[in-house]
């Protein structure tokens, strides 16, 4: 039973984590992007739609990949160039993939694809409990993983990670030593849309193999908020995505045990679970926030951390 | 927050949404999807009613459907779409076909509607539990518009509610899984405790115990009629549970036959035919066949005959009629199992069996229907506010 949780937390994990990585190195830029969960729908259309046409799943994901980052783009050109509000430019973002994808998405509802299965690994997929709890999982589940370490090590250990957070936290060293900032923003929210649209694309073709308009379900916008959780870390953001996750896939199980509560009061329990962090975790850590996001949040934040 | 900053934002919110409901549009038109033709085709029925010209539904220029997600999803709006092309086929000459795909649950309901009635409709079918409400508030305002609700259990002075014992062929479906599980155990993944989900869960419960008295079913609720990749994960976890058959209520059925294939075991369809989707594991299903009541519903209105008719109140059709029909069987069910479930449809046609004679009793224990006891439809699904002894799983209470 609680290998089965924990298989469920790392798979109902892992899109959000694709997408939330994305969302930590937009949000160390400086900028906030609410339209992460409409670049995952492209992905998870791209994806569907490149992998029904090919037969080939690699393909597909790329292409998910670009057209999350495509759809970022619109983010960034309002956001960046155009100084736009970013919290409503990236609603109206996912408001724009909601319905750019309902509308070329008609077509592929009742499509097959192959899609992405699950590997087997000699040894460690048998190995009892550990293999069935960590190692029956797919090759994306394990590449978001492993983006989170590297994510990490360019954050801390790379000049480029330093300019990256130097742009978010105060935009005029970035400028003193010689980088563009806007330019650092681009490259970060293009990233975002790109992680989100591989996120998208898992969903749809390595997790359910299956397209359905609004199959996000607010997952992006889940990822956003778990963005403060994972206090800005890649590291942590997959911590924070799995217990999503694993709160997900708890709320399955414990219904299938016939345990006698309220499935809908269940269904809530990731929802409420992410609220209680972030209301927890939201005061004590608040003074990680990168700088620059300070004009985002607004003042109430910036005066309390003062 | 500067005052010129929130201004920007609602402005920039207002521009997403506009462009949001503009791609909606493009997105689920209510396509006419053929011109009226000239009046001299209209049939006898349209033109010689000048009597009834006032009665409710009748002299308009379009039929109005909506439903609440896309019409080729293997399931619910699949089957209620392929109804309205039947109704198409017959009365597309002289009456707009008016659809609309992905219609929620709320006052978007009501928008559509109200602008189908704007584009002539004066009849309108709502084919989803959840657009009952917004129905019976439209109706409110439009006293010369007939409205028939798909499996509502409430009707108003123009608005009706039609539906068929689905439950009859889920019975049946319980059989063939009771039959081929290995385990006994099966699993339900559940959208919403509406009357017609419990009902269902009910009768594939008894339909399995009838052949295997052990056997029982663990329900999942998903809380949402359509979202793929809680589907997955609740295939997956009823197969960690020892599940080895499992079905289905939800509107799209699709991912959760496929990922029972994927994890190598059996399922039950509902809504419509999914034997192509799982060539090993299909055992058997209940779809719908709504073309020829639709039909018979649009005719009565246009007749002018609606009001006292069958279809003016809560109304309710099954085996015999042909609104629900067993799917076809996979290659994995044996010869004797399918007889043993003919022969049970049998007597259902012919009146003589009725799953839900009573003693039932509940998850408790309690007995809910008396020994011998049979209700009538209406009676059933009102008073079905319960799990039957053998279901694992809560209902909110």
């Amino acid at each position: 039973m609680l290998e089965s949780i924990i298989a469920g937390a790392i798979r109902a994990g892992t899109p959000v984590l694709f997408a939330c990585l994305g969302e930590v190195i937009v949000e160390r830029a400086g900028l906030v992007n609410l339209g992460t969960e409409g670049s995952m729908l492209v992905g998870a259309l791209a994806g569907f739609a490149i992998t029904a046409g090919t037969g080939s799943a690699l393909l597909g994901v790329i292409a998910g990949a670009l057209a999350g980052l495509l759809l970022s783009l619109v983010f960034g050109y309002l956001a960046i160039q155009r100084r736009a509000n970013q919290l409503a430019t990236g609603l109206a973002v996912l408001t724009l993939g909601n319905g750019i994808t309902a509308f070329f998405g008609r077509s592929f509802v009742n499509q097959q694809i192959h899609g992405i299965n699950p590997l087997h690994i000699p040894i460690l997929s048998d190995i009892p409990f550990v293999g069935a709890a960590f190692f029956q999982q797919d090759i994306m589940a394990y590449l978001a993983g492993i983006m989170a370490v590297v994510l990490w090590l360019f954050l801390y250990r790379t000049r480029w990670g330093l300019v990256l957070r130097a742009t978010g936290e105060r935009e005029e060293v970035a400028y003193a030593g010689g980088y563009s900032p806007n330019r650092v923003r681009w490259a970060a929210v293009a990233f975002g849309g790109l992680m989100a649209g591989v996120g998208g694309a898992y969903l749809s073709v390595a997790y359910t193999l299956n397209w359905i308009e609004g199959m996000t379900a607010g997952r992006g916008v889940v990822a956003v908020a778990l963005v403060i959780f994972a206090s800005w870390s890649p590291l942590q953001a997959v911590f924070a995505s799995y217990l999503f996750g694993g709160a997900q896939a708890l709320q399955l199980s414990l219904q299938a045990d016939g345990v006698d509560a309220s499935p809908f009061l269940l269904s809530m329990v990731p929802y409420l679970l992410t609220l209680a962090v972030l209301l927890v975790v939201g005061r004590w850590r608040r003074n990680v926030m990168p700088e620059g996001l300070k004009a985002v949040f607004g003042s109430a934040s910036a005066r309390s951390v003062a | 927050m500067s005052m010129q900053q929130l201004s920007i934002s609602r402005r920039s919110v207002l521009v997403g949404f506009a462009a949001m409901s503009l791609l909606a549009a493009c997105a689920a038109p209510a396509t006419p999807t053929k011109a009226p033709d000239a009046p001299a085709a209209a049939p006898a029925s349209a033109t010689t009613a000048p009597a009834v010209a006032s009665a409710p539904g009748t002299g308009g220029t379009a039929i109005g459907f909506i439903f609440v997600g896309p019409k080729d999803d293997y399931g619910y709006n699949q089957a209620a779409y392929l109804g309205s092309k039947a109704v198409e086929d017959k009365f597309g000459k002289n009456l707009k076909i008016l659809r609309a795909e992905n219609v929620p649950e709320n006052e978007e309901a009501e928008r559509v509607m109200e602008n189908m009635i704007q584009q002539g409709a004066k009849i309108i079918f709502a084919t989803s539990y959840g657009h009952l409400d917004p129905a019976i508030n439209v109706a409110k305002r439009h006293p010369d518009v007939v409205f028939v609700h798909q499996g509502g259990a409430k009707h108003t002075a123009n608005v009706g509610a039609y539906f068929g014992t689905i439950w009859q062929p889920v019975y049946l479906s319980g059989i063939a899984a009771g039959k081929m599980s290995k385990t006994g155990k099966l699993g339900y993944i559940v959208a919403f405790p509406i009357p017609q989900t419990l009902l269902n869960i009910n009768a594939f419960t008894l339909g399995a115990q009838s052949v295997n008295p052990n056997a029982t079913t663990t329900v999942v609720f998903t809380a949402n009629w359509c979202d793929p990749a809680k589907q997955t994960e609740a295939v997956k976890t009823l197969v960690a549970a020892g599940v080895d058959v499992v079905t289905q209520h939800q509107d799209c059925a699709k991912t959760i036959v496929e990922a029972s294939e994927r994890a190598g075991i059996m399922s039950v369809g509902y809504h419509a035919d999914g034997s192509p989707l799982a060539p090993k594991g299909w055992l058997t299903g209940s779809q719908w066949n709504w073309g020829n009541l639709y039909s018979d519903i649009v005719q009565t209105i246009v007749d002018g005959k609606w009001v006292g008719s069958k279809y003016d109140a809560i109304y309710r059709e099954g085996f015999k009629e042909g609104v629900v029909e067993l799917s076809p069987f996979g290659a994995s069910v044996t010869d004797d199992v399918k007889k043993l479930i003919n022969d049970k449809k049998q007597t259902m046609l012919d009146g003589k069996f009725n799953p839900f004679t009573g003693p039932i009793k509940d998850q408790d224990g309690k007995v809910r229907i008396a020994d011998g006891v049979q209700l009538d439809t209406v009676k059933l699904e009102a008073e079905t506010t319960y799990l039957v002894q053998g279901v694992v799983g809560a209902l909110p209470k």
